[in-house]
């Protein structure tokens, strides 16, 4: 790395990414992976998630880890991002939950209004 | 070096910057209790008893590792830093066995004193003890973790002033003791029996191991004639023990009170310390003229001799194989000595009083005996021979000076100086330098290895050979630091010189203790001013130089031969091991949890 | 059933998050931990890149006082000032160390920053070394923390390949490595100058100060030793200014700080909030509240060395000095919750319990103090105490803060000194009324069965697991208190709620 200008080349490529988590106009899919979340079980979550993925042949959903966005209480967590939508935070996940999210919320764009973390009371 | 002013309890004080605390109130002349502190050997911190209150800094803070600066402002006598130091010290007498009336160290224990000095009356803290088993592994040391107050002088001595590192801290907390590593005893690791550590320990943790009961026995036993040879620096400290001051010869009344203990015949390793000079010297004339293994390398120090065989065994073939004197002096005792006087070898009992604890062990070494009997069946040290005069009544003081028995009982000055570092090499020098050159030595004090640095050196033209160059090292880590130019290759030296211990002999892990109260006050090192009662002795004596012994002349007329022939060879000459680790195998079942 | 899309919450809207105010952990659960480009894409490295090519030494170091941030790993030092007392002195090899020995029982802060975002502490060392002169950085982590231990052994290889760590960074003279050290879990090594003599290979075992290890420290060399979440605040502070830092916290303490919030709190996780948060948002808003609507009845902040707060302290805006004055410390940032089940004679005694396994036993006061405490809070809580123990227990507290040789040993009695202070009612009912008023202790506990309401049913006695209940069937039964273990499980099986302990 010899000067700032390939630094804002690498920050170029990403940011779109990163800034919205919107992976070139597909859904993301971000299992945290701390340890609180690994320790709830936040593996078989993103098991779960890359299998369901395979198996309904879904090309375009982009599958990332992260670390602990702080509830720990609720781990494990996913967070769902749809291109031009507010991030939904799935919690308390399990891998039959992750699979259910895949196929009515991803497939269907159905949200799954009781395992949502950030929904008005 | 740059002088800063500090005020001690509001006395105002001048000293170098790079002082502590501790050492500028002395200079004000305010006494601060100390207890894991010991000058030059362990300044950590970690006892908490010389605690003051320094103005702006939080806390109490230890005086003996607090630097001074300019204007630092020091309470040492608030309520504060009293009730502080006085829990302190009760805590640590909570988990105490408090067994002071059949301790050894009692009436010379630092943590009793401490007691006594700060007001200890009662302990108001009940609970739980550390108790842990006495180690009886060593043939030398004897420990007892249950008495150790975790001061680590010993830790230190044992890692920093003699780079051993057998001892060091385990488990933490409550738990935390004091020994070698994976709870083997000290017998079991490379410990070189110095006995350094007993001379640091202020409490009864660690002591020699016992040899007064077996004297006292044979000294019962009419059938046994018990000779004893006592070791030139035992007469530069056994005086201590009394409460002569310290550098007092007691060469006399040593000889007097060994008589009215009841030992058949008192005589001297002072004799066989010539023979030493005359069987290594020509070993060494041998090697520089014959082309032999260099530099030769000294043996007479079994705590060297042991450090050598652990630490750096590529070295073994440099070690003169001429037996300490200690060790000729006992196999003379079973062979020379009743043949003359004619009486039955197994009937002689041989006591040596030894400066060191380490002669325990090299007395026990297999190739030390004859006939299955050990050449020397007890050794004592200076201080278990003070407790046995103080045991008999005898008033040690007022004895008159009596002279040692002939023939064993002559020595030369060469054979004193033995005791203080550079003395040997001094005394091998008076006579390899005469007979190599067959002129005599034009001064017969060689200052350049005299005195406490470390490692000293010195080059001397002897004429028919050359340049002689020779260096002496005291203290172990001085000797590890000089043998490491030897393996390296980077300076050549003929002849070097090892004692095991700081000071040479006169600093002996069995010599009278000196408590961390006395180093303080003393103005130079306490070894130092032992060594002037040696230099002393030396220069009060007609023969200074060991080949002008007449009794040594008259045991090779008699007996031996010549020097380095085949009756000195069979009796005065010795091997040795390279040794692991560990002196004895690991246990299997560490052994197998080892391999996991 | 209709999915009402505007329900949905900007994470920022969440109750949880609201109050909050994320630095140190702006990218936790947002990037990818594994891929040194998102977190380029969060403005990663721009930091560094400034310092290198635009910023001297000096400018860093005064940015960094200006900022006013300071230690998070407890003492609350300044960071800058820190800094600005390695950067003159004269070395062949100063060091940057950065302490993740992260040990208070119920704190992750450190874990989460590292495995959530671990190259924003290497470039805060980076930007450290510049600073200070140093070319070589160590991370002291704990090896029960495989997760981020593994992240940042990825992260200082995604650094090197790319070239933000190694030789001549940016393009600049200014070299610098970093290298992980794995500790064994002491709690003592959190303490710096432990940490350096186990980082150096030696017993963890802290020493007198000074010297300070500015001037002394790894290897005997100039060091500088920051805490993780100090670090993380670093880059940004770079990147927008002391202003916009110091604009945030109170007067003496500046920036936010994060918390584990763990015990009887509803949201229990990890918050970020501007100092000067009052505890009442942070237990409340941020956490919740307290589990199953009970009372809230104390706080213990600063983990085992800290001190407890009540509700009557549920007004203090938390910063340094605020704490302090309360009786509690910053501390590292544990918030462990109490509800009103809680003894606290009992928490006192695990705090005190915690540390005395931890003493290093280098000093009497910490190795035996502690032990002996110990052993008086063990007598208090099985009714054997005495009001003289509880003298005795205060006394020897405030010895073993004043005389130990560290702050591990200075601090290991302010869970008692506070508990002592603030809930000397419940000390005295365990001595005088041999009670524990919050039914907590065993020993000073008894199961009842009220006659009236047993109906003789017989489960509890097949539930005893030591056969202390007796009874004929449908008459009322009791309890033998001399066979009773105190386990409970009578009452848990009794459906008439005939049994009471107290």
């Amino acid at each position: 790395m010899n000067s700032i200008e390939e630094l804002r080349e690498i920050k170029r490529k990403k940011e779109e990414l990163v800034a919205g988590r919107n992976a070139n106009g597909i859904p993301t899919v971000n299992v945290h992976m701390g340890t609180c979340g690994t320790a709830a079980g936040s593996t078989d979550v993103l098991n779960a998630v890359i299998e369901e993925v395979k198996t309904k042949n879904l090309e375009k959903v982009y599958i990332m880890q992260s670390g602990c966005p702080g509830v720990c209480i609720n781990e494990p967590m996913l967070t769902l991002t749809i291109p031009g939508e507010i991030p939904y935070i799935y919690i308390k996940v399990t891998p039959e939950n992750a699979k259910e999210i895949i196929s009515r919320h991803v497939i269907n764009n159905q949200p799954i209004q009781e395992w949502l973390l950030n929904l008005k009371k | 070096m740059e002088m800063v002013t500090v005020y001690i309890d509001g006395v105002e004080v001048k000293v170098p910057s790079d002082y502590t605390v501790l050492k500028a109130a002395r200079k004000a002349g305010i006494k601060i209790p100390t207890l894991c502190y010991l000058k030059d050997v362990n300044q950590i911190g970690a006892c908490r008893v010389c605690l003051v209150e320094i103005e702006r800094a939080r806390g109490l803070q230890a005086s003996c590792v607090y630097p001074v600066s300019e204007g630092l402002k020091v309470h040492t006598r608030t309520a504060k830093v009293l009730s502080a130091r006085k829990q302190v010290v009760e805590l640590l007498l909570s988990n105490h066995p408090q067994e002071c009336l059949t301790c050894s160290r009692s009436t010379n224990c630092e943590l009793q004193t401490l007691a006594k000095d700060l007001g200890i009356t009662d302990i108001p803290f009940v609970g739980e003890k550390n108790t842990y088993e006495v180690d009886l592994s060593s043939p030398s040391i004897v420990r007892d973790a249950s008495k150790c107050i975790l001061c680590r002088r010993c830790v230190s001595v044992c890692t920093q002033i003699q780079q051993v590192g057998v001892l060091g801290l385990i488990n933490r907390g409550f738990d935390t003791t004091v020994g070698p590593p994976f709870k083997h005893g000290v017998g079991e690791v490379n410990c070189t029996n110095c006995g350094q550590c007993i001379n640091v320990c202020p409490v009864g943790a660690l002591k020699e191991v016992d040899h007064t009961e077996r004297v006292w026995e044979a000294l019962a036993d009419p059938d046994k004639h018990v000779i004893v040879q006592t070791a030139p620096a035992v007469r530069a400290a056994l005086g201590e023990e009394f409460g002569l001051p310290m550098g007092t010869p007691v060469t006399g009344r040593m000889v007097a009170s060994l008589r009215r203990l009841g030992f058949d015949k008192v005589f001297d390793t002072n004799f066989t310390a010539d023979l030493t000079i005359i069987e290594e010297g020509h070993e060494v004339i041998e090697r520089l003229t014959t082309g032999g293994k260099l530099p030769v390398i000294t043996s007479c120090s079994p705590g060297w001799v042991k450090f050598c065989e652990h630490f750096f065994p590529d070295l073994l073939e440099n070690l003169s194989s001429a037996k300490s004197p200690q060790q000729m002096f006992g196999a003379l005792a079973k062979s020379y000595y009743p043949e003359t006087e004619k009486i039955d070898p197994k009937s002689v009992y041989s006591v040596s009083v030894m400066p060191c604890t380490a002669k325990k062990f090299e007395c026990q070494r297999p190739e030390m005996e004859q006939a299955g009997t050990p050449d020397v069946d007890a050794v004592l040290t200076t201080r278990e021979l003070g407790a046995m005069i103080r045991q008999a009544g005898i008033d040690f003081v007022n004895l008159p000076d009596e002279k040692a028995d002939a023939p064993m009982g002559i020595g030369t000055g060469a054979a004193d100086i033995f005791g203080a570092t550079g003395g040997v090499m001094e005394a091998a020098i008076r006579t390899v330098y005469e007979v190599i050159s067959g002129q005599p030595l034009p001064s017969l004090e060689l200052a350049p290895v005299r005195g406490l640095e470390g490692v000293k050196e010195a080059t001397l033209d002897v004429p028919n050979f050359g340049e002689v160059r020779v260096a002496v090292a005291h203290g172990l880590a001085n000797a590890a630091k000089l043998m490491r130019v030897v393996q390296e290759g980077k300076k050549q030296y003929h002849f070097i010189e090892v004692m095991a211990c700081p000071g040479g002999c006169v600093g002996g892990g069995g010599q009278p203790l000196v408590t961390s109260a006395d180093r303080i006050a003393l103005e130079e090192d306490y070894q130092a001013v032992r060594v002037k009662a040696i230099y002393a002795e030396d220069r009060g004596k007609t023969l200074r130089k060991s080949h002008e012994n007449p009794a040594i002349s008259e045991v090779y007329e008699k007996y031996l031969g010549k020097p380095l022939g085949e009756k000195s060879h069979h009796l005065l000459h010795t091997k040795y091991v390279a040794r692991s680790k560990y002196n004895v195998p690991i246990p299997e079942q560490e052994k197998a949890e080892s391999v996991k | 059933m209709d999915f009402n899309r505007a329900h949905v919450l900007e994470m920022e809207d969440i109750a949880f998050f609201k109050p909050q105010k994320r630095v140190a952990l702006e990218n936790c659960g947002l990037i990818d931990p594994e891929s040194i480009e998102e977190y380029i894409a969060k403005d990663g490295y721009f930091a560094l890149a400034k310092c290198v090519s635009e910023m001297t030494p000096g400018a860093v170091i005064e940015e960094i006082t200006k900022s006013g941030l300071r230690g998070r790993g407890g003492a609350g030092f300044p960071t800058g000032t820190k800094w600005a007392f390695a950067a003159p002195e004269v070395a062949d090899q100063k060091y940057v160390v950065c302490n993740a020995d992260e040990g208070d029982p119920g704190a992750f802060m450190d874990r989460s920053v590292l495995e959530g975002d671990p190259h924003r502490v290497l470039e805060a060392m980076a930007i450290a070394g510049y600073a200070i002169g140093a070319s070589q950085g160590f991370i002291y982590i704990r090896a029960e923390y495989p997760i981020a231990v593994e992240r940042l052994r990825l992260a200082i290889r995604q650094a090197q390949e790319l070239g933000v760590l190694g030789k001549n960074i940016f393009g600049s003279s200014f070299s610098f490595n970093i290298e992980l050290r794995l500790g064994a879990g002491a709690f003592v090594c959190g303490e710096e100058t432990a940490l350096l003599a186990s980082t150096e290979g030696r017993r963890g075992e802290p020493r007198p100060r000074p010297p300070f290890p500015a001037v002394s420290g790894l290897f005997e060399k100039p060091t500088v030793i920051n805490n993780v979440e100090t670090l993380a605040n670093i880059p940004k502070i770079i990147r927008m200014g002391a202003d916009w830092f110091s604009a945030m916290g109170t007067e003496r303490s500046k920036g936010t700080k994060v918390f584990a919030l763990a015990g009887k709190i509803n949201n229990i996780g990890l918050i970020e909030v501007p100092m000067g948060t009052t505890l009442e948002t942070v237990i409340n808003e941020v956490g919740g509240g307290i589990q199953g609507g009970k009372k809230f009845k104390a706080a213990q902040i600063g983990g085992p060395s800290g001190g407890c707060l009540t509700s009557a302290h549920l007004g203090v805006a938390i910063d340094y000095e605020s704490l302090t004055q309360a009786g509690a410390m910053m501390g590292s940032g544990g918030l462990i919750v109490m509800d009103e089940d809680t003894c606290m004679v009992d928490i006192a005694r695990f705090f005190l319990e915690f540390t005395q396994e931890e003493s290093c036993g280098k000093c009497p006061p910490c190795r035996i103090g502690t032990k002996r405490m110990l052993e008086i809070l063990d007598k208090i809580t099985t009714g054997n105490g005495t009001m003289e123990d509880l003298d005795h227990l205060e006394t020897l507290a405030e010895t073993i803060r004043d005389s130990s040789l560290c702050a591990l040993g200075q601090t290991a009695p302010n869970p008692v000194l506070s508990t002592i202070k603030n809930f000397r009612d419940e000390y005295e009912a365990h001595i005088l009324e041999k009670r524990c008023p919050s039914g907590v202790c065993l020993s000073l506990l008894s199961y009842t069965i009220d006659p009236e309401k047993c109906i003789g049913c017989g489960l509890c006695a097949k539930a005893c697991p030591v056969e202390a209940i007796s009874g004929v069937i449908k008459e009322p039964h009791s309890i033998d208190q001399s066979k009773c273990i105190k386990c409970g499980a009578c009452m848990d099986t009794c459906k008439f709620s005939a049994i009471s302990k107290k």
